[in-house]
């Protein structure tokens, strides 16, 4: 089972990424679970949604989970943020931020002792370039296909197109470019 | 003719898209509604589908729930296919109308999306708005996840529409956590989904001129209570008609349902009884204190709430020494209801085991893994004991202070 938690603001497309990943997932015979923490959250609000992934099929439906990937598209979740809570010793994290890698984890006290499995992207600037606004969802799963290395980003790219297809091509190609460049980017 | 839609052998779908790709397949003739989360997708999508040609239906938007429960019911009595989707507040609004729906005896299918009932406002899930619905004379069948909201949502209107059953049919699935929760389900191609209801046959439907009829007539107390009566009756025989539904669903696609469900059953010691999500979750902490402790733990689930499945689920527990029901709506000054409806059953059961209940999730308060452990572990102190050791009621996951209430009267 891999777990998944993603720390977003509501309007900045982290249920969309958690369902986009879900059904991408799908697709290689994985079972999938793809939900968020809201209700009646306005836009900006701190949210939080999750993934579950596993050969079996899925049968805990607790949103509690000790995640193995923490996904974080707000560059200012990453310090408001308990993005730590309920970690393992091998949960990475990959975290949108114009700082350096260096920068970031000095700002973030909980990260000092994790160095190694922090990973940054500038998951905004790579939205506002491609798709021409601040759309984190789509780099963030960009860099999530290079970090976790579950897939071939060909693969990813091509069953990414099939879960976007009722948007017109312009989208589908501006989002293929940001998964890519987030896919070379993040370190 | 309506359009073809693209559907794939695997599809991740949330319960409320799940349910309205049911509508869909059924070709549901008509749907009145009034959107309220966490349902409105449902409904929704419906509108989309008619507007897009995928449907030959009509969606009809009303004021209010207790409108569109009223306009189902004179649809329904006209002679369609008739569903709609509700939760929470819209479910109350309708209350009054859902009496009125299964006393005219009229197959209508509403999927219910469980959400608390304010106040204070809430809108996530628990089973306030089902239990306020058990006693309505509807047909009540639970899922536990997105497949099982598309597969029961099929299954209701082949078991609503018999001819022997004519009763409405209410789906459930927990808001949110089913809803709004994306997974992995395997559809019924198109064809195969419809075949599987077939057509609507309607009795005595209003739009048959040649022979007209009344529906909603007054009856005083020279024949009221026989009309009850009978409904109550066809209530219980509708059993049958619901296993055999059950029966050929398997057949097509490999999936079986029971009106109620069992799982480590075969050898449990303790159980966890429960309806909705929490029953996988339990399903999991089970298997987990096998593994760990050698507790011999197994879960029992109520598919089918109404008609209440008494001698199964006598039969499901009877070798079990501690039970614990959950039920996850506030009791109001008594023991939850589920916890009396097993009681009831167990009470007359030759081992009578012990019973306890516990008052959960409340407003959409999560209920994890751990915590299903320890009511086992409580569980099992209750046997090793011989007798109930804590409260027979207790709240699970509160904040605060222990909450528990009556302390048994036997050794």
């Amino acid at each position: 089972m891999v777990e998944i938690r993603w720390h977003s603001r509501a309007g900045q497309g982290a249920v969309s990424g958690a369902k986009g990943l879900g059904d991408v997932v799908a697709t290689t015979g994985k079972e999938v679970q793809a939900f968020a923490l809201y209700g009646s959250a306005k836009r900006g609000a701190a949210l939080r949604a999750y993934n579950r992934i596993d050969d079996e099929v899925i049968f805990n439906h607790a949103k509690f989970m000790y995640p193995d990937f923490v996904l974080v598209i707000d560059p200012a979740l990453a310090l408001s943020d308990n993005i730590t809570v309920n970690d393992k010793p091998e949960t990475k994290y990959i975290i949108t931020t114009h700082l350096t890698k260096e920068e970031l984890i000095a700002s973030i006290p909980d990260l000092h002792d994790k160095a190694d499995r922090v990973f940054v992207v500038d998951c905004i600037q790579i939205s506002l370039d491609t798709i021409k606004r601040s759309m984190p969802n789509a780099p963030m799963l960009g860099a999530f296909v290079k970090i976790s290395g579950m897939f071939e980003l060909d693969y990813f790219l091509e069953n990414m197109k099939r879960v976007l297809q009722k948007f017109p091509q312009k989208i589908i190609d501006a989002n293929m470019d940001a998964i890519t460049r987030a896919y070379n980017e993040v370190n | 003719m309506a359009e073809k839609f693209d559907l794939n052998d695997r599809e991740v779908w949330d319960g409320n898209y799940a349910a309205s790709q049911a509508l869909r397949q059924a070709q549901v003739d008509v749907v009145v509604a009034y959107p309220i989360t966490p349902s409105t997708p449902i409904v929704e999508n419906y509108g989309a589908y008619v507007a897009n040609g995928y449907i030959d239906g009509e969606f009809v938007m009303v004021e209010s729930e207790h409108a569109a429960m009223s306009g189902c019911i004179g649809a329904s009595a006209a002679g369609g296919r008739v569903s709609t989707a509700t939760s929470s507040q819209g479910f109350a609004l309708m209350a009054e109308v859902l009496y009125q729906a299964s006393g005219m005896r009229l197959p209508i299918v509403l999927n219910v999306v469980n959400r608390a009932l304010a106040s204070p406002l809430n809108v996530r899930g628990d089973h306030s708005d089902m239990y306020l619905g058990r006693d309505a004379g509807w047909i009540q069948m639970g899922a536990f996840n997105a497949q099982e909201a598309y597969d029961l949502a099929l299954c209701a209107f082949k078991v609503a529409e018999n001819h022997s059953v004519r009763l409405p049919v209410m789906v459930h699935q927990d808001g949110f956590i089913t809803s709004h929760t994306a997974q992995n389900v395997y559809p019924l191609m198109d064809d195969v989904a419809y075949d599987f209801i077939g057509d609507i046959v309607p009795v005595d439907d209003m739009l048959d001129f040649s022979r007209p009829v009344t529906y909603g007539a007054q009856t005083e107390e020279d024949w009221h209570f026989e009309h009850k009566a009978r409904q109550h009756k066809a209530i219980m025989d509708s059993t049958g008609v619901i296993d055999n539904a059950f029966e050929e669903f398997e057949k097509l696609t490999g999936r079986k349902y029971n009106r109620v469900e069992s799982y480590n059953m075969e050898d449990a010691d303790v159980a966890i009884i429960a309806l909705g999500t929490t029953v996988e979750t339990a399903v999991v902490a089970a298997k987990r204190l096998r593994e760990s402790e050698g507790v011999k733990a197994g879960v029992v689930a109520i598919r089918c709430f109404r008609p209440f499945p008494y001698e199964e689920v006598r039969e499901a527990l009877k070798n079990v020494k501690s039970i614990a029901v959950t039920d996850r709506s506030s009791p109001g000054g008594a023991m939850g209801a589920f916890f009396n409806e097993v009681s009831a059953a167990m009470y007359t059961s030759e081992s009578r085991p012990l019973v306890t209940n516990f008052i959960y999730g409340l407003g959409g308060r999560d209920f994890s893994i751990d915590e299903a452990i320890r009511i086992f572990k409580e569980q099992q102190a209750h046997a090793d004991a011989g007798h109930i050791t804590t409260e027979i009621q207790q709240f699970s996951g509160l904040r605060g202070p222990h909450l528990g209430f009556f302390k048994t009267a036997r050794s």
